[in-house]
Order: C-alpha cells, then structure tokens, then sequence
C-alpha cells in the first residue's frame, strides 16, 4: 500500500506552546486512520498542517508524495476537509453553499449541479436544498459540511470531530454514510472523542497528548495490548479486594468508588474474584478502546 | 519578500461571486440607501437650507449649493460603502463565520481572499454610485455622458477605501473597536474634506491636512465628471488615490495574513 501522508517529526509552537511535539506517522492509500487524544492534545493543530491551513515550525508533511508547503494547491485540489468548527456560509442555502464551493475547485458550474444534487441525495438533505443553512438542525449541518468537504471528488477526506454534538440517530446515519465511503476505497483521516467511533471505522490509529504520540495501530490490537480481553468492574471496593489485587500482582485501576480490573478471559483470577469479591456491584465485560484511552491519558480534566 | 506572486490567480473571482451571491439574496435592501439617501439630502439642503445658502462659489464659478453637494454625496457613499464592506462585514465574515477558513481548506490562497474582499467592496461601492447618480441625475445635478465616468471613478475610489478597511479588519482585536476608525479617519474625512464646504474656507494650516485625506481627491474627481469644475490639478489626485490604494492593499495583504494564519 503506497502512504499518501507521510508526515515527519512534525512541531508546531504557539509562542510558549508547543501544541505539537515532534509527531511522525504514516496514513496508507484507502486506509482510515483514526487520531485520538484528550482535548487540548494537539489534534486540530496536527490536522490543519495536514490540509496547510497552518505552517508548521518544524518537521516535513508530504500528501500524494508532494511537500504541503510547496504544492498546496495541488495537494488542496485533491483533499476534502471537514472542520471543527462550523464554517458553511449561514446566509445561503443548502445547495448555494455547495455550488459556490465548488467553485473555488474551479469545478464547472454544470457539473457542480449533478455533484450538488448527487450529495444531497447521499446524506439525506434533498429536500431542503433550498432551506437557508441557518435553519438548519446541527445533524444537518454536520452533513452538510460533510458533503461540501465531498465536493471535488476528494481522495483523502480529513475529518475534525465530524460527530460531536450530534444525537445518537445522526451519529449513526454518519458513520453508516462513513462506511459506504470508506468501501469505496477513500483515505480517511478522522479525530473523535468517541472511542465506539473510532473503534467502528479505523482500521489504525494513533492516541496523542500533549503533542506526543502516545501509542500506535488497531483498536483491536490496542485493547488486546493495553487493557485485555476483559474487564471486570467492581464498584465500593472493600480493602480485602485490594490486599488480593496487590498479593496477586492483578493489573488493575483504582478510583477509588470504583475498581477495574484487567484480566485474561476465563482464568481463574477472574473466577475467584467474582466467587469472593463480588457482592452486588459487580460487571464483567470486554475491553474497549475507551479503557485504552483513559489507561493511557489518565482520568483528570483536561482544560 | 512580502507578496509571493505565485499565490495571485484569477480564482480570485470565485471569492467574489461568493459576496456578490449573497449580496443579491438582499438586494432590495441594499438599494434602498442610495436610492433615499440623495433625494434626503436634496430635500434637507435644496429646500430646508434655501433660503440660507442658495449658491457658493467653486473654481471660479457660481453653482447652487446642492449642486455643490450632490458630487461629494456620491464621493463619501463610496467611502462609507466600502470601508464598511470590508470593516464590519469582512470582519464578520473572517470571525464570526468563518468563511476564510472554510476557503482556507481550497485551493485558494490567503492573499485571493483578501484581493477579493477588497475589489469586492470597490464592486459594491461603484454598485451604490450609479444608483445615486441616476438619482441625482434626474435631478439635473450630473453633466452626461461625461457623468458615466463617475462608475469607473467609484470602483478606483472604492479600492482604496476597502483597502484601508481591511488593513483595520487586520489589526483590529474586537468588532466594537471599530469605532475608532471611524471616529477618527472616517468622520474628519467626511466633514473636511470639501464635500459641505471649500476646503479655502479652512484655517491655512488646517488646508494641507484636507489635502492628505483620500475622499478630497474624490470628491475633487467627482466634481470635474459632474460639473465640469476642478480646483485641483485632477491628474494629481489620481496618482494620490492610486498610491494610496497600493500602500494599503500591501498593508491589508501583510496584517491579514498575519491573522489569518494560525
Ligand atoms: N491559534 C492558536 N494560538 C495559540 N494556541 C493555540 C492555537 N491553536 C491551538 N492552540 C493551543 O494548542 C494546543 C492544542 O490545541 P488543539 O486545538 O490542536 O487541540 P485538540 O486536540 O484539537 O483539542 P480538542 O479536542 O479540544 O479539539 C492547546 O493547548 C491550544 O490551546
Ligand atoms: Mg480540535
């Protein structure tokens, strides 16, 4: 698989911030590559050194095989980017503000018309195609961005957060959408704060913080590395539990009200625990990528 | 080097239709004020102020006052149209929308953007000046044809008032601070710079500071399309303008790339 992003000891400061501190990665043609981290951990910096929205203050990014700082309007050509932040014009209507875009890819007005009509149709947003966006409902926003970020045929679609704030319902219809793009065979670099997100559409990912990466690959890989097959939670953890964990070397969390353990499935530690310790609040389930990430991060705020 | 000139194509114009199509979902209401606003004037001034001040004298000739006025009402809605277009609305645009970031993920460059809000400002004032002039020509306050040049006029005029507009949109932190600009270059200008008054008629030492501001030279030029009149050597004020306008659109160019890019 040829890497359309190669991206190398890559830095960005903000005065005394350093958002990014020296990130090196690769995103295969077809693959897609989830980054995660908790807010705050550099990933809409990364990502707008990837589209060269932001210069970076050190470090090398090549798309396609070509230097972002170089031939970005080439580069730009062939990606589509969904940002954080809202950024469709509220004053047009659905289908203007796809129309209009496309002309800033220099794609005929024509054809803009067939390619506006056919994204419409795609994410469900037909039948408004004359609502003003300003009155539109935030899943329909998100879908829009989505389908004006489609607009030139993109070949890696980069994606910030493209579902928070949205409700289950939106959720879903997006990463079903998602799904349908990525079979195409589309490239697509995704950030989140849902683990069952990415754990759903990534076939990698890295999880950073503070502007380093932290860990590398599968969200199954992951979980299986970091945190097992399964977990089991026990809630009001009394001390004899504890003195057990610790006699047994158990790798667990303690939170004090709540006590997690990560066990191999079936072995006998699990079975003695749940035969001597488990008086009410006790659950057994499988690792996740969400335990992945707290594991690593930490659990304080952030921000 | 300041101006990369790779980073300059005519995708420019893409930008422009942006504004141009929103403009027009509105267009009813941005015709009413150039529409109204010259006849409010020749009513204030041709019959409130009559009996006051019927005629002046301007290059050596007798003219009614609001002949007088009528150029330099076109000369300052220039002004105002698009140093407003590329102050408040750019700036709402740049901040609150974020249609320049959205562009940002195109392959348009900083600097088409912003040549773009700037000529589109120019687009918009040359678009307020014929409306007036079809009003006050009707009132028989323009010389045709040679009044027609008060199109072309409008939009070199206009370059040099957004231009400066987006220099402020550039260095400006909120846009309430606004104000500031206006209180102090944009109200001076609108009340000396000949428009209500010959600028003769200033202390001498307050005559060379008139000459500094761009809307004089404006209304000088729009005087010699409407009434055939100048005061000024016209070639002079155009050369003025256009330095003006250069100087600031590379101003604009630097403090808004400086903003933009994060
Ligand atoms: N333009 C800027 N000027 C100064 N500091 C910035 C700027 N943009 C980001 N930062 C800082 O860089 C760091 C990383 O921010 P970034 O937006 O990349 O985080 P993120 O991972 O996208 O977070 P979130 O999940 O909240 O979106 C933060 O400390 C932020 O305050
Ligand atoms: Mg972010």
């Amino acid at each position: 698989m040829a890497d359309i992003i190669e991206v190398q000891h890559l830095c960005k400061r903000f005065g005394e911030v350093t958002a990014v501190d020296g990130i090196s990665f690769t995103v295969g043609a077809g693959e897609f590559f989830g980054l995660l981290g908790p807010n705050g951990a550099g990933k809409t910096t990364t990502i707008r050194m990837l589209y060269g929205f932001s210069p970076p203050s050190r470090g090398v990014i090549r798309v396609f095989g070509m230097d972002i700082s170089r031939d970005w309007r080439r580069i730009k050509a062939r990606i589509g980017v969904c940002q954080q932040d809202n950024t469709l014009d509220p004053d047009l209507t659905v289908e203007q503000n796809l129309i209009l875009f496309a002309g800033y890819f220099s794609i005929p007005r024509r054809e803009a018309r067939a390619r506006a009509a056919e994204l419409l149709d795609f994410f469900a947003l037909a039948n408004r195609r004359s609502a003003k966006v300003m009155d539109l409902s935030g899943g329909m926003i998100r879908r829009l961005t989505l389908a004006r970020a489609l607009i030139n045929r993109p070949e890696l679609l980069i994606l910030d957060e493209p579902t928070t704030g949205l409700d289950p319902q939106s959720r879903h219809q997006v990463w079903d959408r998602l799904e349908k793009l990525k079979a195409s065979g589309l490239s697509v670099v995704l950030t989140t704060h849902y683990m069952e997100e990415a754990s759903r559409l990534c076939d990698r990912l890295i999880i950073v913080d503070h502007g380093k990466i932290l860990v590398d690959g599968s969200p199954e890989e992951l979980t299986l590395r970091h945190v097992g097959r399964s977990v089991i939670e026990i809630g009001g953890p009394d001390q004899a539990l504890r003195d057990y964990l610790k006699a047994h070397e158990i790798a667990h969390d303690d939170l004090g009200q709540r006590l997690l353990l990560y066990t191999p499935d079936g072995n006998e530690i699990s079975t003695a625990v749940r035969d001597n310790f488990c008086h009410d609040q006790c659950t057994f389930r499988s690792g996740s990528l969400e335990d992945v990430f707290l594991r690593l991060t930490g659990r304080e705020l952030r921000e | 080097m300041i101006i990369d000139p790779q980073t300059i194509s005519w995708r420019f114009v893409k930008v422009w239709q942006r504004n141009l199509v929103t403009f027009q979902r509105i267009w009813k209401v941005n015709f009413i004020t150039p529409l109204l606003e010259p006849l409010l004037f020749i009513a204030a001034f041709g019959l409130g102020f009559a009996g006051l001040l019927s005629t002046i004298r301007y290059a050596g000739a007798e003219i009614s006052y609001t002949a007088f006025i009528a150029p330099a009402l076109v000369a300052t809605a220039v002004m105002n149209n698009a140093f407003f277009e590329t102050t408040y609305a750019s700036f709402v645009r740049m901040y609150y929308q974020k249609t320049f970031d959205g562009m940002l993920a195109t392959p348009l460059s900083i600097e088409e953007i912003i040549i773009a809000e700037i000529v589109w400002s120019a687009t918009k004032a040359a678009a307020a000046a014929t409306i007036m002039l079809a009003v006050l020509g009707a009132f028989g306050y323009v010389k045709w044809p040679l009044g027609l040049l008060m199109i072309p006029l409008a939009f070199f005029g206009g370059i040099a008032f957004g231009a400066v507009g987006l220099f402020f949109t550039g260095i400006i932190p909120t846009i309430e601070m606004f104000n500031l600009p206006i209180f102090l270059f944009v109200t001076p200008m609108f009340l000396f710079s000949g428009t209500f008054f010959p600028v003769s008629n200033l202390p001498l030492w307050a005559q060379p500071l008139a000459l500094a501001f761009p809307l004089y030279h404006l209304v000088q030029l729009s005087r010699l399309i409407c009434l055939g009149l100048h005061e000024t050597v016209p070639v002079l004020s155009v050369l003025y303008l256009a330095l003006f306008s250069v100087i600031f659109i590379l101003l604009a160019l630097v403090f808004m790339k400086k903003r933009l890019v994060k």
